[in-house]
């Protein structure tokens, strides 16, 4: 009797006992990240289930990733096999107007060099000895995009899936702090200046204009770079059926319930692989110190573009507009009209970065589609 | 492949290609508000 009691106590206090260093440290980032989603309200439709997440997968004996587990069921049901970021993207793309950007289709090139960090950010990884699908992943967080990221990690770099989600989202989030020094450095205060408004040769797009936009994206896109078609179907798809107005309950079904639903789904798995002893490796820390350096370089590359188009247009576009070609949206457009309103207090630039900003969202999928396109010419993926 | 020659194929092709695919979007994009010009829905 008195072993059976002692062998019943020894149940429980089993978790206890194979407690390794690393889950208190990740039960506490969990924490962490929860603190940043309800109290500092950072990304928390994200960052609430990621940490949650990451608590459980580091309580020890609960086999919640085994093969039985939930978590393995959720993350086997659409993170293994990239759903989850595709019916994301369904989503995205119905909540989007390209029509600032179809305004000024110039600004397209904006959104193209907003994702030079990637492929910048790769050559970087390379050259501190990761493996080239690995280097790949981490250049993808410069996308600054969580579904694209999610999606080329979970695919050809799933061990390196919660560092990259991770450093996505809060680098996303983090894009008013990070990107206002750049922009500063990198322009004169004169050119921060220039009033956008009296620009002439935006004119609007028509209803059928936008109605095509996603078609002719869609074909133009898969014929040049079939591998990342699934990215940019998707994306255009939500965009169709807001634009054609037809089919209304689908585009509020993918702009509400569908993306929720997902999205904690997607939440909770990416948390579930923050193991602490896959997670606290000093190549996490690489992975983030990466992700960081490929945002900033985008931020760069699209100011410094910025700045060129200035040129080419005898002055007409701030350069500011150009640290907008990120995908981080929409918070990159409001960072360029804070930025422009400082130096500028009539100068109301937020339609021309809101219209970089979704180039940035077709310029992150469209970049990733041509990378995975290129990865399988080489013979690098199947 | 060595990592030197992927780096670079990548850093060539795959920024090359990215604002190559733009540009043309971009020009596709004109030439379809050209198509399909505002006026049209008000006649």
């Amino acid at each position: 009797m008195f072993d059976a009691v002692l062998n019943g106590l020894s149940g429980l206090g089993a978790g206890v006992a194979n407690l390794h260093w690393s889950n208190p440290i990740m039960i506490a980032v969990g924490c962490l990240l929860l603190y940043l989603g309800i109290k500092k309200d950072v990304e928390p439709l994200l960052l609430v289930p990621i940490g949650f997440g990451a608590i459980l997968i580091n309580i020890p004996l609960a086999d919640l990733m085994g093969d039985e587990g939930f978590l393995r069921t959720i993350y086997n049901m659409g993170v293994a096999n990239e759903l989850f970021p595709l019916l994301i993207f369904i989503g995205i793309g119905a909540m989007t107007d390209f029509g600032p950007l179809l305004e000024n289709p110039k600004i397209f090139l904006l959104g193209a060099a907003g994702q030079f960090g990637i492929f910048l950010t790769i050559g970087l990884a390379l050259l501190f000895g990761f493996d080239k699908l690995d280097a790949v992943a981490i250049g993808v967080i410069g996308a600054c995009d969580g579904p694209t990221a999610i999606y080329v990690s979970s695919r050809y770099a799933p061990h390196l899936l919660a560092a990259v989600s991770v450093a996505a989202y809060s680098y996303m989030s983090l894009v008013p702090i990070i990107q206002p020094p750049i922009m500063r450095f990198l322009t004169t205060e004169k050119e921060r200046q220039i009033n956008m408004s009296e620009l002439t040769s935006t004119t609007p797009a028509s209803k059928a204009t936008k109605i095509v936009f996603p078609i002719v994206v869609t074909i133009f896109g898969g014929l040049i770079a079939p591998n990342g078609l699934p990215l940019l179907a998707t994306i255009m798809l939500g965009n169709l059926m807001k634009e054609s107005g037809v089919v209304s309950r689908l585009t509020k079904a993918t702009e509400n319930e569908i993306t929720n639903v997902v999205t904690l789904f997607l939440g909770i798995s990416i948390g579930a692989t923050m193991d602490g002893r896959a997670f606290l490796t000093p190549q996490t820390i690489m992975i983030l110190v990466f992700g960081f350096v490929a945002i900033c370089l985008d931020t760069a590359c699209g100011v410094l573009f910025g700045k060129a188009m200035c040129v080419m247009t005898g002055g007409r576009i701030n350069p500011l507009i150009g640290a907008a070609g990120i995908s981080a949206y929409p918070m990159a457009a409001r960072v360029v009209q804070k930025e422009g309103l400082k130096y500028n207090k009539f100068n109301f630039l937020l339609m021309h970065a809101v219209g970089a900003n979704t180039g940035g969202q077709v310029g992150s999928v469209m970049a990733a589609a041509i990378m995975l396109s290129v990865l399988k010419g080489m013979g690098i993926i199947p | 492949m060595d990592n030197w020659t992927f780096g670079l194929t990548m850093l060539i092709v795959g920024m090359g290609g990215t604002l190559a695919a733009l540009g043309a979007l971009a020009v596709i994009m004109g030439l379809l508000k050209k198509i399909f010009p505002v006026k049209e829905e008000s006649n």
